[in-house]
């Protein structure tokens, strides 16, 4: 097998460092928009007693899935042996820490006391999905850590595939634990399924993957880098797969939940009479993030460069989409406590939740994206994360 | 035989030493008797003694009985655990709110109801399995609480919660707190069956003793475990339901008339 070189980016150029101050700033801004949501309180937020997990939920949950999901790249080399993915690995790996650092930042600082995160680490409640994601999640930093050591040193490159096998093991656990965050919620409609665990693992592929296809692709188009179409081909192919299995499990999951009578009423706000959500469900999640992206993948468009990173922008969207429907589309529905009966009171009950975000609950979003892109940035340019060239002849070699 | 002193004629005492010892009988008096009178009293367990899972506090809720416009046990929680009444807050859509007025209506029958949600102290509560911190527990007797010290505020529990009996502080509070009910911003709170009245020995609830007072009688507070007690007898009488039976977390509020 042909050997890869791997090389760090320049990164002196002004365009990197024009890069580097873009997303420095809007980690800035996330940082703001925490200090003044810790100052007021949530009061400030759009969130209340009834949207009770917002905008900065829905960026945490979505980077946390993309996390996990843009390890794949890295376990397809490592677990299943394809020589092809190898020098796609350590970008892979080093993505995944980043979004997951990211989405994790944006979770502990849109607690109500985020000053008591220490809290959150001394006490542990083990009937609790959130406390085992709590170890999920720092499991995940330490294994992808030493797998992405054994990638970069030699010395312990024989140490690899175990560490590339414990990685994929435990993201396809830390992902079932996301999943089951909502999936182990007794008390609203749209919960309280085992299907949502392999959903978000599935969700967590497509996403995670259009991910590192963009960062890929940016990376060697602006670093003046190869990137034959040997790669991006295999790739854009896979990411079709993934988005075609999300749609199945969408399709499945709401055509369970419509044969029964129970959930007619909640599955008739999310897929007719929801206003904004059924909007967000049809075009955002269904049609933006999954029939395009698949009409593009899959027809001659798909050839073009241009065009997948199209399809993968607008998977990463309607993911972000998705993350609404299924976060705040849930809780927007009143609960029924008394099926079949009109409910009314002070505490909103029996209507329909209405949830307009803020500005600091954007920005701590979005804070969270670029705290992870940061990363990356910062880390190709200290690290030999990337190889010198992915021309066709250069990746050809690798599978011979 | 002796000379006798003449009885008439004795030593007269001092009236300082006479004043001395009735004010220290008073004294005495005044800081044994409350002690005294306590105990009399106390239901209520000493703070150095556990609460026992011997007894089950609970409210029967008499939907029959709970009138139409009638706000007095939510005022009176309100009054009773410092919390602003909604209609004075600036932010009614974020104010908590520990106990509320329902209104239900059969869409077919016309047929209306009123009754008050709070939480509902289930046995086995959603949002203490889902706690990340343990904050969020149920005492021996039964009480659902959360404890304000290792809240973190994620609301988890409130997502949990199949009663949306939980609230989150969004702001931080006005001076209405009461010393016996710590609360604070980013905590999450609900109903807590007025536990500081309850290990004070009151023996009811704000809500209970306002609906008494206001002469509808349709909530009653007390030891669903002690066969003996009040609520324990009427619930052997009255028909009840518990809100989302399908969920079997066995409630502490148990409602009649729904």
């Amino acid at each position: 097998m042909a050997s890869i070189t791997f090389r760090e980016v320049e990164g002196s150029s002004l365009k990197y460092w024009l890069l580097f101050g873009f997303l420095g700033l809007f980690v800035l801004f996330g940082a703001l928009a925490w200090n003044t949501m810790h100052h007021h309180g949530h009061v400030i937020t759009g969130m209340d007693n009834q949207i009770v997990w917002g905008l900065p939920h829905v960026f945490a949950v979505f980077l946390i899935v993309a996390a996990s999901g843009a390890l794949n790249v890295a376990s397809i080399a490592s677990v299943f042996n394809k020589p092809m993915y190898k020098p796609l690995a350590p970008l892979s790996a080093i993505l995944a820490l980043a979004l997951m650092l990211g989405g994790l930042l944006v979770l502990v600082l849109d607690l109500g006391r985020s000053d008591r995160l220490i809290v959150a680490m001394t006490h542990f409640n083990f009937k609790s999905m959130f406390t085992w994601n709590v170890f999920l999640y720092s499991g995940f930093f330490g294994l992808v850590g030493v797998y992405l050591w054994t990638m970069l040193d030699r010395s312990v490159k024989t140490y690899s595939k175990a560490a590339g096998t414990a990685a994929f093991i435990w993201r396809l656990v830390l992902t079932t634990g996301t999943g089951s965050l909502f999936g182990f919620l007794v008390a609203r409609e749209l919960y309280g399924t085992a299907m949502l665990a392999p959903m978000f693992i599935i969700m967590s592929f497509a996403y995670g993957l259009a991910i590192y296809l963009m960062v890929l692709a940016a990376a060697y188009a602006w670093t003046g880098r190869p990137l034959g179409d040997a790669v991006m081909m295999r790739l854009k192919s896979l990411l079709a797969v993934f988005v075609a299995a999300v749609l199945y499990f969408v399709v499945v999951q709401h055509m369970t939940s419509l044969y029964f009578t129970k959930f007619h009423a909640v599955e008739a706000f999310i897929l007719r009479d929801g206003g904004i959500f059924t909007t967000l469900f049809w075009v955002g999640q269904i049609v933006i993030g999954c029939v395009v992206p698949l009409v593009i993948l899959l027809s001659s468009l798909g050839k073009q460069r241009t065009w997948i990173m199209i399809a993968c922008a607008l998977i990463i969207l309607g993911g972000i989409v998705q993350m609404y429907v299924t976060i705040i589309g849930a809780q927007a529905y009143p609960l029924d406590m008394f099926p079949g009966l009109i409910e009314k009171s002070s505490f909103f009950d029996g209507e329909v939740h209405s949830y307009t975000p803020s500005l600091p609950e954007l920005f701590l979003g979005l804070g969270g994206v670029a705290i992870a892109l940061l990363v990356t940035v910062f880390a190709i340019k200290v690290l030999r994360l990337l190889p010198a060239s992915l021309d066709d002849a250069t990746v050809a070699k690798l599978e011979h | 035989m002796s000379e006798l002193k003449p009885m008439s004629n004795p030593a007269p005492a001092s009236p300082e030493r006479r004043r001395f010892v009735g004010a220290a009988t008073a004294a005495a008096g005044l800081a044994i008797a409350p002690g005294v009178l306590l105990i009399e009293v106390a239901h209520g367990r000493p703070e150095d003694q556990a609460a026992s899972n011997a007894v089950r506090w609970g409210l029967l809720v008499d939907a029959t009985k709970c009138a139409t416009g009638c706000n007095d046990c939510v005022t009176a929680c309100s009054t009773e655990n410092g919390w602003t009444p909604v209609a004075e807050s600036a932010h009614a859509r974020q104010a908590p709110q520990w106990i509320r007025k329902l209104e239900l209506q059969d869409p077919l029958t016309q047929m209306e109801t009123n009754l008050p949600m709070m939480c509902q102290h289930c046995a086995e509560p959603p949002c203490v399995d889902v706690c990340p911190t343990g904050a969020s527990f149920k005492r021996a007797d039964g009480i659902v609480l959360v404890n304000r010290h290792t809240c973190i505020g994620c609301r988890y529990c409130m997502m949990a919660c199949p009663y949306k009996a939980r609230s989150l502080v969004h702001e931080p509070l006005n001076d209405t707190q009461k010393p016996d009910v710590p609360r604070g911003i980013g905590c999450v709170e609900s109903c807590t069956l007025c536990v500081q009245k309850v290990d004070r020995g009151d023996g009811n609830t704000a809500c209970a003793e306002a609906c008494t007072a206001a002469g509808h009688n349709a909530l009653l507070f007390g030891d669903m475990n002690d066969p003996e007690s009040e609520i324990s007898k009427r619930l052997r009488e009255l028909p009840t339901k518990q809100v989302r039976a399908d969920l079997n977390l066995n409630l502490g509020v148990r409602y009649h008339g729904i």
